[in-house]
């Protein structure tokens, strides 16, 4: 078994832009559930609205800030439909309200009658053109050891940890705001909140236009590196995000970045130690694909006992994330 | 004193859920071959190019049959990334394209190449896409629905009565499944989202056993009712039931619900592999009734269905233990302290609901195959079904299922068939907005 290129990989996993998108996606949802209390289980709607939004403008010739504003204008059209119905209704409906939301959006992005402008089940690709060329790094290739990679990677990296970083201020200086003790007192007795005068629908759908706002950016940085793929947009997309804002912590600042790291090296490394165990005639009994399978039964049980075990995450405060409900 | 007894409580469930685990492992572990053995087309078997490389054998194949009749000779080409290759049906229908790896592919009937009188059924999808995502397992199947052409031959009535059965067949299905849902919210208060899984569960039983062993489908069904109830209290007992004596909250049980969803889920696709599977156990004759043309699987299953839906009313509202059911539902501790047993009509509803479960899927895979995932592509239409109806009201389960069953089928008169469960969704939606609590839910509910 090579060790050194499974931590090499894993390693690497610290860092990709992959891990970047689902923190974004993770802090978006933090702001969701860890801090106002919605249940959102439909953030793989916004990645997806940000991706195609961003693509779409940007294949028909426009330029990358046209493009990057149209995602975030989608993203908070998108949050007013789904909060409207939902946001005064409990808890539960807003769950599968979300759920089924996005299941629409992407049922929508892959029906065939569609193909000209989503490519339908194939996806869309070619739109890294405005981004790569505002890229400042001179062609080559840059770093050591596991974390070796050309300008466009480096470029991708850089940007996609930045907005990570900014994002985790904005939550940050918002949350030490008037406007986050209102959210988080939704939170804790939304009735408390109202009878002191608080609009709380208004709270509530501004903290959702927030989140989605930073879900739909996450969506840029997710297919930066790869191509729209309508099939990546499954509720599953949406799980693995929960799976990591719980690993961290809901309502952490670092909680969604470390959970992101946590839960990427992770899949890499039981990959990695599957695939070469397998190699190495230690699992002759299972292919490689059915290792694939099972990472994803690992994550089903981890996303059980973690919520069961402990539900405020590495970092929450178990005062913090009471479950309301 | 009172952390002791905490303490232990958490002890006794860390414990559960690791025999539990260990339980799953063990499957996993044990079970060398299963779906090698279990595949109904022999696909490639996974063999390493070269030691030291990880890649295996990729390939695209399916079965191409005209209701009952196994269609030979008719020609499919694959094409992808510079790649193009031809195959053949056998005599058992079969094709298959091995391919370079995991990319993009298009895969063409040619409609010319089938035997006389046998036609696409929809003669615009004489091709379909193979996306790169789509390669969780080594062979992706793709199949072209043969048969009479619908669209052209009848008018718009005939196809909204044919539209009509169908939807009525679906809605009845679905409501099977999910009065489980509803009964399992109304007692406990839980989203259960691993309800679609309970659903697959039913369907792989009846596959196995009536496909794999040759059993009597009725058998199958029999069975697979009798195991989904033995899942629906194995769950409770090891999972459920240890969570509300620990007083987790019912978020944090919506959420295990999810995280239990995704692992059945991938155990499914570990065992059985990702091919869907072939539920030919002869119920396909076509019955034509007038203008509507329906397999006798269909009729049976809405018959079924019928009469386990009486028999569940029956049971709610004549028996004594459905009657401290709807008790339980209206006010667990109220009935509590009338001297009902809680625990044992929660325990009573899971199992009721796995069997109803496990019988929706047999039905599902009567209806459309077998497939790992099946029962999750369903569970929204369960959950829209009951929300329509009302959470936690067994009768709006079944106004809500039929309303969703006959709005899949018969918005695909209007709008194109790729989109018939959002439109469903959608529909969910806006009832959400104008009749918040449901059809036949009461205000109180929804808070």
């Amino acid at each position: 078994m090579d060790w050194g290129n499974i931590f090499g990989n894993a390693v690497g996993e610290i860092i990709s832009p992959t891990t970047a998108a689902y923190a974004l996606a993770a802090i978006g949802l933090g702001i969701h559930f860890g801090y106002t209390g919605l249940l959102n289980f439909g953030q793989a709607a916004f990645l997806l609205i940000g991706a195609y939004a961003f693509a779409i403008p940007t294949l028909a010739g426009a330029p990358l800030i046209v493009a990057i504003l149209c995602a975030i204008a989608c993203s908070v059209i998108f949050a007013f439909i789904l909060g409207i119905p939902t946001l005064r209704l409990r808890a539960d409906y807003l769950a599968i309200v979300t759920i089924a939301a996005a299941e629409v959006v992407r049922y929508i992005v892959t029906t065939t009658g569609l193909t000209d402008f989503t490519g339908a089940a194939n996806g869309l690709s070619g739109f890294k053109g405005t981004f790569a060329a505002i890229n400042p790094i001179p062609e080559g290739r840059y770093g050591f050891g596991p974390f070796s990679y050309n300008e466009y990677d480096w470029w991708v990296r850089i940007v996609g940890w930045s907005l990570v970083v900014l994002a985790s201020l904005l939550v940050w200086l918002l949350m030490r705001s008037p406007w986050g003790r209102v959210v988080k007192g939704i939170r804790e007795d939304e009735d408390a909140v109202r009878s002191l005068g608080k609009n709380v629908y208004s709270y509530k759908m501004q903290a959702l236009i927030l989140g989605g706002g930073l879900g739909s950016i996450a969506g840029i940085v997710f297919i930066l590196p790869r191509a729209v793929q309508p099939a990546n947009y499954t509720t599953g997309l949406t799980f693995f995000i929960w799976t990591i804002m719980l690993l961290g912590g809901a309502a952490t600042i670092f909680g969604p970045i470390v959970g992101s790291m946590i839960f990427w090296v992770v899949l890499s490394l039981t990959q990695g130690v599957l695939y070469g165990a397998i190699e190495s005639g230690a699992l002759s009994f299972i292919s490689t694909t059915q290792a694939g399978q099972i990472r994803f039964i690992l994550v089903g049980v981890a996303l059980m006992l973690l919520v069961i075990f402990r539900p405020q995450g590495i970092f929450g405060n178990k005062k913090e994330l009471s479950f309301s409900v | 004193m009172i952390a002791g007894i905490r303490l232990g409580r958490g002890v006794r469930l860390t414990t559960m859920i690791v025999a539990a685990l260990a339980l799953c492992l063990g499957i996993v572990l044990g079970s060398t071959s299963f779906s090698a053995n279990a595949t109904e087309t022999p696909a490639p078997t996974p063999t390493p190019t070269a030691p030291g490389d990880f890649t295996n054998t990729y390939s695209i194949g399916g079965i191409l049959r005209d209701g009952d009749t196994l269609v030979a000779g008719a020609e499919i080409t694959v094409e992808g990334d510079g790649f193009s290759e031809t195959a053949t049906t056998d005599d058992t229908g079969r094709w298959s394209v091995v391919v370079p790896g995991k990319g993009d592919y298009t895969v063409t009937l040619d409609p010319d190449t089938l035997p006389e009188g046998v036609a696409l059924r929809d003669p615009d999808r004489s091709s379909a896409e193979v996306s790169s995502t789509e390669w969780q397992t080594n062979t992706i199947t793709r199949s072209f629905p043969l048969g009479v052409d619908t669209r052209q031959t009848t008018g718009f009535f005939e196809q909204f009565l044919q539209r009509l059965a169908a939807g009525l067949n679906f809605g009845l299905l679905i409501a099977l499944a999910a009065i489980g849902i509803t009964l399992i919210f109304g007692t406990t208060g839980l989203n259960n989202f691993a309800h679609g899984e309970m659903v697959t569960f039913g369907a792989i039983v009846a596959w196995i056993v009536a496909v794999l062993l040759g059993i009597n489908i009725f058998v199958a069904m029999l069975i697979a009712l009798v195991l989904g109830g033995v899942f629906g209290y194995v769950q409770d007992w090891l999972l459920w039931r240890p969570l509300r004596r620990k007083g987790v909250r019912l978020v944090q049980a919506m959420i295990v619900s999810i995280g239990l969803a995704i692992a059945l889920r991938y155990l499914y696709l570990f065992y059985i592999g990702g091919e869907t599977k072939t539920m030919s156990v002869g119920l396909s004759d076509a019955v034509v009734l007038g203008p509507v043309r329906i397999t006798t699987g269909s009729i049976l299953s809405m018959i079924i269905s019928v009469v386990v839906l009486v028999l569940v009313g029956l049971f709610l509202t004549r028996t004594r233990i459905g009657k401290a059911t709807r008790a339980v539902s209206d006010n667990p501790s109220l009935a509590a302290a009338s001297g009902i047993d809680v625990d044992r009509i929660i325990r009573i509803v899971w199992v009721l609901a796995g069997a109803l479960a496990a019988l929706a899927g047999v039905m599902l895979a009567l209806y459309r195959q077998v497939s790992w995932d099946m029962g999750f592509q369903v569970l929204l239409l369960m959950f829209a079904a009951v929300t329509l109806g009302g959470l936690g009201s067994a009768y709006g389960a079944l106004v809500g299922s039929l309303v969703v069953g006959l709005f899949v089928e018969l918005s695909t008169l209007f709008i194109p068939a790729d989109l018939k469960y959002a439109a469903a969704l959608v529909v969910l939606i806006v009832v959400l907005l104008v009749r918040p609590q449901g059809i036949l839910g009461r205000k109180e509910r929804i808070g």
